[in-house]
């Protein structure tokens, strides 16, 4: 019940954001009858109408995980953008060892097995990348290949 | 004869070993990503189509690629739904209901031949179906002009809401949110920014295939990780397989009629492949009866859902060819390839570019009688192939998925953004709101737009132009049709959760 009606306040609320900052949008002197803020301003009023309707009528909770999973979730999210963070100063091969097998842990709590996951991917995954399909992927950060 | 010339056109592209080369591969890997669960064939083809780019592919190859992944996803999805009763992807969910019992009581080796020829019959004739409509809608779609385009895009929405969805107002929300984050970026028309925030790796608006790839793909970590990978082991042991001719010869009115109501299915914008495997269950359930047995695992129940969700897949080109329209959450995937390879779909490009879709209609054939050779002698390849855990697959997912992306463009905002998308994605589906109008937002908005200011150029700025013509109001009347009709069939249509397909 309350997943809902939250979701649908936050998602009224950005609507109406949306449409105020839509009617910001500069016109320029190309005018044509329609004009170029009229289409996202309707779409806000739509989603904004559409949102308030789960506030008033939700649907039944859905399962949430308990809060060690979000937790999990979470920790996944910061990996991956640490991951998006480090792909170019780091190189292919590190980072992606590490991400993999942290996420292979976290799908299946085996220590070894992750390590393993984690270090053949990122080799499999270069191989292929690299020679099969020809990406230029680097390999090791620049000031360890020298 | 136009239509043999066409076909015979096609064939001499399809048939070039290289073309042949690219439809095997993609049979092959869609078998594979339609058998594991996690990968269905709209994450999998949007992980796959960054990795196109970077092979080089021209438009004609890389449709041919996409496309054979596209049925062989379909044709694999049968394969977890029999061994594990865990669809591997949605529109195989049927094909649990009959296929997990049969295989049960100890015909799993049956039961796999069984449905890969269900599957042959059905996207073989979709195929034939799709091959002779597409070109007479293609000629009506010459009528359209920009009111009428308008009005279509809404129907896409309306439909795919309607019956996509449990609850009218959720996909509302889905195809704002969509179309919102479509008109972030340049303004096509009056060339200043919107709605970017100052941001100025906005300024090209969002990619779709960041949006696709962090929806689909980076979102199923994230629920692997919350059930930690559980009910994905092997219960059922696979010994001799040889053909069944009976069960084969017995259901073969049940695949035909399946088939048709597949493909009938696969047509109409937004039901796609689910709600075709579905029809064609339902159908069969009831000409057979209460003595039909369905549920217990009888033949016809597996033929049924097989034959309708491959029709379906067939079916749901044929929209998205001639009219831009996708029906179904892969073929909206497929409508970004063709977007990027910069390729508009529609009635010109059967005039204009013949060999692109003859092509596509020749490998098509071709892919479903490759697919019929790998599922049927080589079914216990694929069958291995589930065992890969998916503490294994979906790290390699995810790291394919940002690769691909970062290839694109080799900005880490696209990764950022991609990961803000797998969010998203992951509380969209927990409460039951679906993705795929999401897509279907992003890929159209800018074009609905167009569409709508043109349209008001023409009538310089008449609303009334809107329902001017026959065609258009029909459209208008269809699309709200579409979106309320489902909410009084309830509790005739009632699906299953969580169509992404």
């Amino acid at each position: 019940m309350s997943s809902d009606r939250i979701f649908g306040l936050v998602a009224a609320l950005v609507a109406l954001a949306y449409v105020v900052s839509a009617t910001q949008i500069q016109t320029s002197f190309l005018a044509d009858p329609v004009g170029p803020k009229v289409f996202p301003i309707g779409i806000g009023i739509i989603g904004a109408i559409s949102a308030m309707f789960l506030v008033f009528r939700p649907d039944p909770e859905p399962q949430w995980p308990v809060a060690r999973t979000f937790l999990a979730l979470g920790f996944a999210v910061l990996v991956l953008v640490a991951y998006a963070y480090a792909l170019k100063p780091l190189g292919f091969l590190l980072p992606t060892a590490i991400v993999a097998g942290i996420l292979s842990y976290q799908i299946s709590p085996r220590a070894r097995f992750a390590a393993i996951t984690g270090a053949s991917l990122a080799i499999g995954l270069f191989l292929i990348f690299r020679f099969a399909l020809g990406l230029g992927l680097v390999a090791f950060p620049r000031w360890l290949a020298g | 004869m136009d239509l043999l010339a066409n076909l015979s056109l096609g064939f001499s592209i399809a048939l070039s070993p290289y073309t042949l080369i690219l439809a095997i591969v993609g049979c092959f890997l869609g078998t594979i990503i339609g058998a594991l669960p996690g990968l269905g064939p709209s994450n999998g083809v949007a992980i796959l189509i960054p990795l196109t780019f970077t092979l080089g592919l021209d438009a004609t190859s890389a449709l041919v690629l996409m496309t054979s992944v596209y049925y062989g996803a379909m044709y694999g999805g049968r394969i977890s739904s029999i061994l594990l009763n865990i669809p591997g992807d949605e529109p195989a969910l049927m094909t649990t209901l009959d296929g997990y019992p049969m295989a049960k009581a100890g015909r799993a080796g049956d039961a796999l031949i069984l449905s890969g020829f269900a599957s042959f019959v059905g996207a073989t004739l979709a195929t034939i179906g799709l091959m002779l409509l597409a070109p007479l809608l293609a000629r009506v779609a010459y009528l359209f002009g920009p009111a009428e385009y308008f009005a279509l895009y809404l129907l896409a929405f309306c439909t795919l809401g309607g019956m996509a969805s449990n609850n009218q107002a959720k996909a509302a929300i889905a195809s704002c949110i969509g179309l919102g984050i479509a008109m972030i970026g340049v303004d096509n028309t009056s060339g200043m920014p919107r709605l970017t925030g100052g941001n100025l790796h906005l300024y090209d608006g969002v990619d779709f295939l960041v949006a696709i790839v962090g929806l689909f793909a980076v979102a199923e970590v994230f629920f692997f990780i919350e059930s930690h990978g559980k009910n994905s082991s092997i219960g059922i042991k696979l010994e001799k397989t040889r053909v069944p001719w009976r069960d084969i010869y017995e259901t073969r009115w049940t695949m035909l009629r399946s088939s048709v109501v597949g493909f009938v299915a696969g047509i109409l914008p937004g039901a796609g492949a689910s709600l075709g495997s579905f029809l064609a269950y339902m159908s069969e359930k009831s000409i057979a009866g209460a003595k039909g047995g369905f549920g217990t695992g009888v033949a016809r129940g597996v033929a049924a859902p097989e034959a309708g969700n491959n029709a379906a897949a067939g079916g749901a080109l044929v929209p998205m060819l001639t009219l831009g329209v996708p029906g179904s959450g892969t073929t909206a995937v497929l409508l970004a390839l063709l977007m990027t390879l910069n390729i508009t779909p529609g009635p010109t490009l059967f005039a204009d570019r013949p060999e692109v879709i003859w092509g596509l209609i020749a490998s098509l054939l071709i892919a479903n009688v490759v697919l019929l050779l790998m599922n049927v002698p080589m079914v216990k390849v694929f069958v291995r192939v589930l065992q890969v855990p998916p503490a294994i697959l979906l790290p390699g997912v995810t790291m394919i998925s940002f690769i691909g992306i970062y290839s694109l463009s080799g900005s880490y905002f696209d990764l950022l953004l991609m990961i803000g998308f797998g969010i998203l994605g992951y509380v969209l589906r927990k409460l039951d709101i679906p993705t795929v109008p999401v897509i279907l937002g992003i890929l159209l908005g800018g074009n609905m737009e167009d569409a709508l200011r043109r349209a008001m150029v023409i009538a310089d700025g008449d609303g009334w132009y809107l329902f001017s013509t026959p065609i258009s109001i029909g459209l208008w009347i269809a699309a709200i049709a579409g979106f309320i009709a489902p909410m009084f069939m309830r509790g005739l249509l009632q699906k299953p959760q969580r169509v992404t397909d």
